[in-house]
């Protein structure tokens, strides 16, 4: 047996057990990993919020002004993400990437406030050495960052794929932007888990 | 070759064809094949585990032992742990639930192909990235659990790869863990109600699920330990407000379901063995399904039984204490259920099947030494002696090594078409069994006398001598027994007996096709009536109760011509271990941070992202991204 012998028309939708599709079985098993992940980082967080040294304390540092704002973009982006994906479903594929595009940059508004809040923090005198509170604020909300970049080219990647013609028919268009959107809409909703434990609950 | 529905070629995107040839390995996606080279990888591994084994024995054999320093001591334990664990029994039970699974279920492949190769070449490469530490400087010596702080005080790079191996191991973990919940979940062959699936396939999920939910935890945990040793963070540093207490709660919060991890799919196994060579069906099956399902639940509720010392205060102590004695109560429930099945059986002792007994045998002792760990003031009393070394042993060699082995014998003729020597394989067992019980029988009277663990030596007069030697002996009889073995796969390679689709006469679906089975598993997806449907196929009951073979029930087709003509099979694929490759670069690139570091930080995150890309855009719609 040298190759594979080839069926002669398309294989339809591919029968399932529970009739659940498996991609998106499988990223929300992989999104209940996430939960733990970043479960723990906050538990690390609460255990040393208090332990400072020297170093600044958490509500000398926050500007929860700023934040409320990041988060608003942030939140705003899972908004966007809806109507992308309402957008497929229509078939429309150019305003699906315009709502995609939207997404992407409110994204990058959000990371670019938070490499300004490291910025600051660092200069305030706020690092990862300074204290256990320094380490566990800036890997925790540093991974979440990652996620989020990890999302942003995602979302680009779907972009170039609609362009290049290669996301699909509506159907299935609609399945990888749908997909896409679990994962955004994750990351969204833990950064409301974070921002509230972090910054709006106060410390002693 | 017939006409491509599918294009192999899109712009830059191509996907290999073919499927046999020395190439074909590195790019397939086929389960079968995949399951062969995590077994064939961490039996390699497992050799090597043995060999540090053998050298640590060797020093301890008697008092003021010099052939091992303490240095290089304390690295082959550390490596010993960790390989055994992580590169040994979780890929093997990786490797049999990969051949096995799609089969067990009437599926022809799991639900997501490339990702599963993916798994394997990130386990492979995170195996090497972790051995390599040996040529740059010295390997992690701090231990299997790296206690903090000493985990971020020791100099070298040793444990810094620690951090990084088992952060790479754990991405293939993860992964497979994905693809088996789906596939268990979503693949299955029509009539193939969850309650009718075989125990191994039951025990699989479990333990996929634990996986799901517990490299998060280490991850997160190494993380941290990653950022305290090469980027200045202090999470476990004591004199920064550290708190070393985390890293344990973290580490067991992972390691105790990790424990069961190691052992369902050995459990699995057992219960699939056992009922073949009892010619029973199991005993008490939804008892046993749902005893492995409260395992993975409880799993979670007794970690802090490995933190008994640490001075948690008496109510978190008595509360891990009774879980942890609850949680026997399950696993009380499956031995009974192996015992009342081949209690009446007609009994064939076979090779698995002597695995088999050996491994409720020996699980028995481990469990009962485990539960005497559960009372905490006797557990104070153990706390790192020898003592608590007998008991791992004795659920994780004579427990997960001995039901893998089972596995291995029972499985082998499916996946070679050939049978194993019975004879050697009887004489490998013996001596398995013999030698295992001679080195970690005497660990139970050693740390009963106060040997710690971990002590690269000893000196005279503790009372220790003679056990000490007669445990070095043990092992050196194991690893006769692993010659034994080896010499059986070679000798059966080049003369065995064939063995024909259904040599055990067994129960479940995977006898059904041929051995080996086509690339394709069934050339007609089964549908499935009964629980254990392929002996139902094969025999019906007379009115007295006793099974009547069904003539020609059973049947495998043969038709070779016509043979997988029409199925679409997914192609291999050449970016999963493309993808893989991107980790140990990254890896290698936080442990020398310096410019060549940062260089490799970037070439990894490069090659990684160009095989997700190529992974996404590569031609071939049967499997979807």
């Amino acid at each position: 047996m040298s190759t594979h012998e080839v069926a002669s028309a398309p294989v339809a939708e591919h029968h399932t057990s529970t009739g659940l599709d498996n991609t998106k079985l499988a990223m929300w098993a992989f999104l209940g990993s996430e939960c733990l992940f970043f479960g723990s980082f906050i538990t690390t967080y609460l255990l040393y919020r208090n332990r400072v040294l020297d170093g600044p304390t958490p509500h000398e540092i926050y500007d929860i002004p700023f934040t409320s704002v990041s988060s608003f973009i942030l939140l705003m982006s899972s908004l966007t993400m809806v109507l992308a994906l309402a957008a497929i479903q229509r078939g429309d594929h150019k305003t699906m990437r315009v709502w995609l595009a939207c997404t992407a940059l409110l994204g990058m508004a959000f990371i670019g406030g938070q490499v300004y809040e490291f910025t600051t923090f660092v200069e305030e005198g706020l690092k990862i050495s300074t204290s256990v509170f320094g380490s566990s604020f800036f890997v925790l909300t540093g991974f979440h960052g990652a996620h989020v970049t990890v999302g942003i080219f995602m979302l680009l990647a779907l972009v170039g794929m609609s362009m290049s013609g290669r996301l699909g028919d509506r159907h299935e268009g609609a399945r990888k932007v749908e997909l896409i959107g679990l994962y955004w809409h994750f990351v969204d909703i833990v950064w409301i888990v974070i921002f509230t434990v972090i910054y709006l609950i106060p410390t002693n | 070759m017939a006409t491509a529905a599918y294009p192999t070629r899109r712009g830059f995107f191509t996907r290999p064809r073919s499927t046999t040839g020395k190439w074909s390995w590195f790019f397939t996606v086929d389960h079968k094949k995949i399951g062969i080279m995590y077994c064939v990888t961490a039996f390699i591994f497992f050799i090597v585990g043995g060999l540090e084994a053998l050298a640590i024995r060797s020093q301890l054999a008697q008092p003021n032992g010099e052939i091992l320093n303490a240095e290089v001591y304390n690295q082959f334990f550390t490596m010993h742990g960790l390989t055994m664990i992580f590169l040994v029994v979780m890929p093997m039970g990786v490797g049999l639930m990969n051949y096995l699974v799609p089969l067990l279920i009437g599926a022809r492949d799991v639900a997501f192909p490339r990702l599963n190769a993916f798994s394997y070449w990130v386990f492979l490469f995170g195996g090497i990235f972790l051995y390599s530490s040996f040529f740059l400087g010295g390997a992690p010596d701090g231990g299997w659990f790296g206690y903090a702080p000493l985990n971020e005080t020791l100099p070298g790079h040793g444990m810094t790869f620690y951090a990084l191996g088992l952060q790479i191991l754990g991405v293939a973990s993860l992964a497979g863990a994905v693809n088996f919940i789906i596939t268990i979940i979503n693949m299955r062959a029509p009539g193939m109600t969850l309650l009718r699936m075989p125990v191994f396939v039951w025990m699989t999920l479990v333990t996929a699920f634990l996986l799901l939910f517990a490299m998060p935890i280490i991850a997160v945990a190494l993380f941290e330990l990653m950022f305290d040793r090469a980027f200045q963070a202090t999470f476990f540093d004591p004199t920064q407000g550290g708190d070393p207490l985390l890293w344990q709660h973290l580490f067991w919060l992972f390691g105790h379901p990790e424990v069961y991890i190691m052992i369902l799919p050995a459990m699995g196994i057992v219960s699939d063995v056992l009922p073949t060579f009892s010619g029973k069906p199991i005993f008490g099956y939804n008892a046993i399904v749902f005893a492995g399902a409260a395992i993975g639940f409880m799993g979670w509720g007794v970690w802090a039984h490995h933190m008994f010392t640490t001075g948690l205060g008496p109510v978190a102590n008595s509360a891990f204490a009774l879980s942890t004695m609850f949680i026997a109560v399950p696993t009380g429930v499956k031995i009974f259920n192996w015992i009342g099945t081949m209690w009446g059986g007609s009994l064939r002792f076979t090779t698995p099947m002597l695995f088999s007994i050996g491994f409720i045998a020996m699980f028995i002792i481990g469990g009962l030494s485990g539960v005497t760990h559960s009372i905490a003031p006797h557990d104070a009393q153990q706390q790192d002696t020898y003592y608590v070394v007998a008991h791992f042993h004795y659920v994780l060699f004579g427990g997960a090594i001995f039901g893998l082995f089972s596995g291995f014998y029972y499985w082998w003729p499916k996946a070679f078409g050939k049978l194993l020597s019975e004879k050697l394989g009887k004489v490998h067992f013996w001596l398995m069994f013999l030698g295992f019980n001679l080195t970690f029988g005497p660990f139970h009277v050693l740390g009963l006398n106060g040997m710690p663990r971990r002590i690269y030596t000893y000196v005279e007069g503790m009372g220790w001598d003679f056990m000490n030697l007669l445990s070095t002996i043990g092992a050196f009889v194991i690893a006769l027994s692993a010659l034994v073995f080896i010499a059986n796969v070679v000798i059966t390679r080049r003369r065995g007996e064939e063995a024909g689709a259904d040599p055990w006469d067994a129960r479940t679906l995977e006898w059904s096709t041929t051995s080996p089975p086509p690339e394709y598993n069934f050339e007609e997806i089964p549908i499935v009536r009964h629980r254990d449907d392929f002996w139902h196929r094969k025999y019906i009951e007379t009115p007295e109760g006793e099974p009547a073979r069904v003539l020609a029930g059973g049947a495998v087709a043969t038709h070779e011509h016509e043979a997988g003509h029409g199925i679409h099979m997914p192609s291999p694929s050449y970016f999963p271990i493309v993808a893989a490759t991107g980790l140990p670069l990254l890896g290698y690139g936080v442990i020398y941070f310096n410019s060549t570091g940062k260089a490799l930080l970037v070439l990894g995150a490069l090659v990684t992202m160009m095989g997700l890309f190529g992974w996404v855009l590569e031609p071939g719609a049967e499997e979807r991204v």
